[in-house]
């Protein structure tokens, strides 16, 4: 029911750790978008900020319109879901939903019918006294949810809400959230991740925080296929995009490429006459490496380890030296490939190229 | 022998004693009892690690048996008895207890406990509460804390005699020193008062001066419940909309109350045997009697050990289900 708008966004502790820095983001009503990067990254601290909990140190953050850097959280029409749940423990289930609103000072009746309402819809009905306690997991992530729910925010924050839960649980309350998310088209979301899963599976739009700043924001799909730089090609996908050092000796529509082990690629990159000779990175996604018999191969190497995962096989190879492991993942499962000699190809759509950490797709 | 020579030797005997005790009566145990060694080697090894506590604890279980345990019955059989003059004592049954219960003293001092029980639990924790929670958050909050703790480091007489010091009134004409007299007449008071003179206000001038000893303590245990309180919590009201008042009292309060109540009733254990404040300040007397100076009185000066006993078991037996309430408060606050 609200878009945010953030400007020039920045945040230094003590005037001078800077942690984030130019932040420019539009989140439209309605959106979900979730924070993905490393530990570190900054990705709760910007949340925190959109909160209100964080003071941004520059830059300006708007919700509807209206500038909020120096309104309270409270006032911010805004509700959060902690990693920790944080529910209130000496409170039950319906006192931890009804605190905001006996604060507002909403009047009994109306406090009583919201918490049924919601509670019905979280399936919280038979909860609804108990303490956060006697609640599983699960179970006390609904009542966070619920809680916020029942204030009716603009915009909804949720920070890492799953990485309490165990494996199993995850994907149930991810489900959960994204059919939260379907029956509220109109409530804007922000969700902040380390898991690449849950980015992937729930955002509309993603955005990948790195280095201070952002490195790319796009739906799920514009990421995996097309990253804007190497950060983002290895953070989305898994296991990570590998990286083949290499020259351009073909330029065009299609590049071709000598790969520094001896291999050659072709790759629908288009590049310039301006381009031949420059060193790239040549990215080629695991899952995107073929098995080949024909000639016009692009690395032949052995394979050093094999983990069978039934649905695929991921092979993993001798790589350059210093350089991370090479990897495949083939389809099906595959027997009797470790010590062998494979030669290896990817087809041109599949091959990215980087020079100096960015794509040559986005010059 | 010079009295300083005498303590550092002492201190070296019995220093020495308790490690030549645990080390020798070990190697005892574990080489002239229960070798570990020949063909029971296993069941020593395990004898000798079922008899090893009960030999290290042995000492102190004697001397609490002796200091602690054993006066409670020796006061239980005194306060049974009467001394005959010339030597020995007679069984004389609930006797002692009747003459107490007959005694205005011993009714002012059993009225004045639950006055003290009243005030002084409930003002330190507040206080405590209170500087626990503002120096939270200030730069120089640790200062401020060190100075309200430092009360405690005071013995209650030393406290008493500060305390005397600002109560203090002079004869008319002299010059006036105390600083509760200074502010009485600052407000338009119109002469000094003899302030531990008047009844039942005296009794709390002497219950400000165990406030004051006791909010330090409150403060320190209080200041820990108080960060232990998770800042998620804290944060979900900050969203949820929730002022500073509401956030201390309806989020942090409520979960540090096991806490608090470990705190109360460890005052108000203070609290009932409080003897020496009373006896450093007025002795007992303008209506301050309290049960421990009452029984000071009856078995020191009045020399009457069968009174004196029993009021000292009725302290105990006020004492006995506090304390019982609170270990087993601290020990859920541990769990």
């Amino acid at each position: 029911m609200a878009n945010l708008k953030l400007t020039d966004i920045a945040k230094t502790y003590g005037g001078t750790v800077n942690v984030l820095n130019n932040i420019n983001l539009d989140i439209q009503t309605g959106e979900l978008v979730v924070f993905v990067g490393p530990s570190g990254c900054g990705k709760s601290t910007l949340l925190r900020m959109i909160a209100g909990l964080e003071k941004i140190s520059a830059g300006t953050l708007e919700i509807d319109g209206q500038v909020v850097n120096d309104i309270p959280p409270a006032q911010r029409g805004i509700a959060m879901v902690f990693q920790s749940y944080a529910l209130y423990p000496h409170m039950t289930v319906r006192d931890n939903m009804s605190f905001a609103l006996k604060i507002a000072g909403k009047p009994k009746a109306e406090i009583d019918a919201t918490i049924e309402r919601v509670a019905k819809t979280l399936q919280l009905g038979e909860l609804l006294d108990r303490l956060p306690k006697a609640l599983s997991g699960g179970q006390r992530q609904r009542v966070a949810i619920g809680r916020s729910i029942v204030r009716n925010p603009k915009v909804y924050l949720f920070d890492e809400p799953l990485s309490n839960l165990d494996a199993a649980l995850r994907v149930a309350t991810r489900l959960e959230i994204a059919q939260l998310k379907e029956s509220m088209p109109d409530s804007t979301m922000v969700y902040v991740t380390h898991d690449q899963v849950e980015a992937m599976t729930l955002a509309d739009r993603i955005v990948v925080l790195a280095n201070k700043g952002i490195a790319q924001v796009g739906t799920p799909l514009e990421l995996y296929e097309s990253p804007q730089n190497e950060f983002v090609a290895q953070f989305i996908g898994s296991p990570a995009m590998n990286l083949f050092p290499g020259k351009v000796i073909g330029t065009g529509d299609v590049t071709s490429l000598r790969l520094d082990g001896g291999g050659l690629i072709t790759s629908d990159v288009p590049t310039t006459d301006e381009d031949m000779g420059l060193t790239v990175n040549v990215g080629v996604r695991p899952e995107d490496m073929l098995i080949t018999e024909v000639e016009n191969w692009v690395m032949e190497c052995t394979v050093n380890i094999i983990e069978a995962l039934g649905d695929v096989t991921v092979l993993y190879f001798d790589s350059l030296e210093g350089q991370a492991p090479w990897i495949a993942k083939l389809p099906g499962i595959h027997n009797g490939l470790r010590g062998q000699s494979v030669r290896l190809t990817a087809t041109p759509a599949k091959v990215h190229l980087f020079h100096n950490g960015q794509s040559l797709l986005y010059r | 022998m010079h009295p300083a020579l005498q303590g550092i030797l002492t201190i070296a005997f019995g220093v020495g004693g308790c490690v030549g005790y645990f080390y020798l009566s070990n190697i005892i145990l574990d080489h002239a009892i229960f070798p570990a060694r020949g063909t029971h080697i296993a069941r020593n090894i395990r004898r000798a690690n079922i008899v090893r506590p009960w030999l290290f604890l042995l000492p102190a279980l004697l001397a609490l048996g002796l200091y602690l345990a054993y006066p409670v019955f020796e006061t239980l059989r005194l306060s049974l008895t009467e001394r005959v003059p010339g030597g020995g004592s007679v069984f004389v049954g609930l006797d002692n207890y009747k003459q107490m219960l007959g005694e205005d003293k011993f009714w002012e001092a059993l009225q004045n406990n639950f006055l003290w029980l009243l005030v002084v639990p409930a003002g330190a924790t507040a206080f405590g509460l209170l500087a626990a929670q503002l120096t939270d958050r200030i730069a120089w909050g640790n200062l401020a804390k060190s100075l309200i703790f430092m009360p405690m480091a005071i013995s209650f007489v030393g406290a008493a005699v500060i305390w005397k010091l600002v109560y203090d009134a002079r004869p008319p004409g002299a010059e006036q020193i105390g600083v509760l007299n200074a502010i009485y007449i600052y407000y338009g008071g119109d002469e000094a008062q003899q302030w531990l003179t008047i009844p039942f206000w005296n009794s709390f001038f002497l219950m400000a001066v165990l406030i004051w000893i006791q909010t330090g303590f409150a403060m320190v245990i209080l200041s820990a419940a108080l960060r232990g309180v998770p800042e998620d919590t804290i944060e979900a009201a900050i969203v949820d909309g929730a002022n500073p008042f509401q956030i201390f009292f309806r989020i942090k309060m409520p979960q540090i109350m096991g806490t608090i109540v470990v705190v109360w009733t460890t005052i108000t254990i203070v609290v009932l045997k409080v003897f020496d404040i009373v006896f450093a300040m007025t002795n007992g007397q303008w209506q301050t009697q309290v049960l421990a100076n009452y029984m000071f009185d009856k078995l020191f000066r009045a020399n009457d050990w069968g009174v004196g006993s029993a009021s000292a078991m009725v302290i105990m037996l006020l004492v006995s289900p506090i304390l019982i309430w609170n270990v087993y408060n601290a020990r859920k606050e541990m769990r």
